[in-house]
């Protein structure tokens, strides 16, 4: 059909303008601005003492929560999708629970919880644990903010695989555990590939609940986000400029190591 | 090593997919288990395989109870319809699984991969994915698979179900050839009962999750026990009590007394056979099936006025619909 053919060039043309109005220009635009005076302002704005405390930071909570969500979430996901049993939708529902929260109240309800006043908090600071304005908390507001991605993503692949590759290795004598890493994890390994790419963009990017929970002591609780918002605050555009270029780069690590590993599989 | 299933039931929710039953699989035979869908062939043959757990009843696998055993410990060789292929590894990974699992020496390994390769045809294409594999390769490199660690029962669940009609008549012969060069029990699964006559020598017909009749395939088509395996085992049409095979149904051009006329409403022209769908006078219809010769004999053509009469007829005391 020719209004077919002729309907594709206008449905790119208005995918791809959409795409760079309203992701490619403001990304862009960071990385222009942070060299707006050169290279030597930006290297010595992220190397401030507060600037890489704030990049290692935000990696070690990302290097501790994708681990947790991901072991979590293929655990979840497994349950969820080959048990049946009373309050599964329930299960099902509360896993999206992060996402229909916003963050900065996921934050709140966490100092509820754990604060100085909270239902645990009390308890755990006399056994000498501080949760709040502290690594322990962070970590938790971020586990709990990125906790569907890995869940979500295996969940169908899960599904699609089915239990025979499963099955089959139990006749083969294999222990339901070696069946599982051996044989089902790889069959799914897509499904977490991804979920672990966007649990780790999310737990990178995470502001809102960490903004509450974290206290935003400079050189102590303040990840990347939050110190591109301290130095914006501040006025130091460069400063803010050049530590949101830190964390586009580190996105696009994430979605290139990606992409790679898809490529390789490509056979 | 023969099998023994007693009084075992298996409900899922409301459905009773097995209800009572008890099957004996005699050691080194090729047993079908014939059944409609949702007839519980399926979910006897997982219950053999311990992938299955009945609510009540026992299985003996080889004179031991096996009815607690996990599957890993029960000795059995599984062949799902889908093959279950583990698409990450190559043909000779697959086959070697069972292999790896039991620790057998690499050398060993290696040199059994290559012998069950070479029995179910592969050679060559040890070191291919499942996905450069067509469908028949695929399910005789699960076969190869299961046979690796040497089990005492082997179990196919509608091992041919998803192959194409040609791959599919292949492959049942050379089950068939296989089976007589491993003498290995063997239970395969099927709904199609053309298969189990022409490949199993014994018959276990299922219905409803009951097993209806068990014998070996003449057996069956001969003396069936109802109405039910009648129906399955073979085509037959019903006038009021009496069942007609349409092999048993005499055509003549001219009434001899003991005929009734019938009318020619439809010929299917089947290679060597030809059938006739017919209306009798008074509506009811019957199948009747003749060689080509003498279909041309009688010059049959649709519309035509013939008179048959059933040569052999069976009545079952209980006649159930089919």
């Amino acid at each position: 059909m020719p209004t077919r053919k002729a309907g594709r060039l206008p449905l790119r043309v208005l995918a791809l303008g959409y795409l760079a109005v309203i992701l490619l220009v403001p990304v862009g635009a960071v990385i222009w601005r942070a060299f707006g005076d050169g290279i030597v302002p930006v290297w010595q704005a992220i190397t401030t003492p507060d600037a890489l405390h704030a990049f290692w930071l935000s990696l070690l909570i990302a290097a501790i929560v994708v681990p947790l969500n991901t072991v979590f979430g293929i655990i979840c996901a497994v349950v969820l999708v080959r048990q049946r049993f009373w309050g599964r939708r329930l299960l099902d529902a509360v896993i999206d629970l992060p996402f229909a929260i916003s963050p900065v109240v996921i934050g709140l309800a966490l100092i509820l919880v754990y604060g100085q006043a909270g239902w645990l908090g009390g308890w755990l600071a006399e056994h000498g644990v501080q949760v709040i304005f502290s690594l322990p908390g962070m970590v938790l507001a971020t586990v709990f903010v990125s906790l569907p991605y890995v869940v979500r993503e295996v969940a169908p692949v899960l599904r699609e695989v089915g239990t025979d590759q499963e099955e089959a290795a139990w006749t083969l004598g294999a222990s339901p555990l070696r069946a599982f890493l051996q044989v089902t994890l790889p069959a799914i390994r897509w499904g977490v590939a991804y979920g672990v790419v966007l649990t780790t963009a999310r737990a990178l990017g995470e502001f809102g609940a960490v903004t509450i929970v974290s206290g935003r002591l400079a050189g102590q609780t303040e990840t990347l986000t939050l110190y591109v918002e301290n130095r914006f605050e501040a006025f130091d555009l460069t400063g803010a400029y050049a530590a949101s270029l830190t964390l586009a780069v580190l996105a696009l690590l994430v979605l290139l190591a990606m992409t790679r590993l898809q490529r390789k599989e490509g056979r | 090593m023969s099998i023994l299933v007693r009084n075992a039931t298996r409900r899922f929710g409301d459905f009773t997919a097995l209800d009572d039953v008890s099957v004996e699989i005699p050691s080194g035979s090729l047993t079908a288990l014939l059944g409609p869908s949702g007839s519980g062939k399926s979910t006897l043959l997982r219950v053999i395989a311990g992938l299955e757990r009945p609510d009540a009843g026992s299985v003996e696998i080889d004179g031991r109870d096996a009815t607690n055993l996990a599957p890993q410990r029960r000795g059995v060789g599984f062949v799902f319809q889908h093959y279950a292929a583990f698409k990450h590894m190559t043909v000779r990974e697959n086959v070697a699984f069972g292999l790896k699992v039991a620790r057998r020496p690499k050398a060993e390994i290696r040199a059994r991969v290559e012998e069950l390769l070479e029995l179910v045809q592969l050679p060559g294409l040890a070191d291919r994915y499942p996905s450069q594999l067509s469908g028949g390769q695929r399910q005789r490199m699960a076969l190869a698979r299961s046979l690796a660690v040497q089990p005492s029962v082997l179990l196919l669940d509608e091992p041919f179900g998803a192959l194409d009609a040609r791959v599919r008549k292949e492959l049942r012969a050379w089950l068939r050839h296989l089976h007589d060069e491993v003498h290995v029990t063997t239970v395969f699964v099927t709904h199609d009962q053309e298969e189990a006559m022409e490949v199993a020598d014994r018959i276990v017909v299922m219905n409803h999750g009951r097993v209806e009749q068990v014998g070996g395939p003449r057996d069956l088509y001969e003396h069936p026990s109802n109405a039910f395996v009648m129906g399955f085992v073979g085509p037959v049409t019903r006038l009021g009590e009496l069942f007609i095979r349409p092999h048993d149904v005499e055509v003549r051009r001219q009434p001899n007394g003991t005929t009734s006329e019938a009318m020619v409403e439809r010929l299917v022209h089947l290679g060597f056979e030809v059938r006739a769908d017919l209306v009798l006078h008074d509506g009811q219809r019957l199948q009747a099936q003749l060689s080509r010769e003498d279909a041309e004999e009688l010059e049959l053509a649709q519309g035509q006025i013939v008179f048959v009469r059933p040569s052999r007829t069976r009545q079952f005391a209980e006649a159930p619909a089919v």
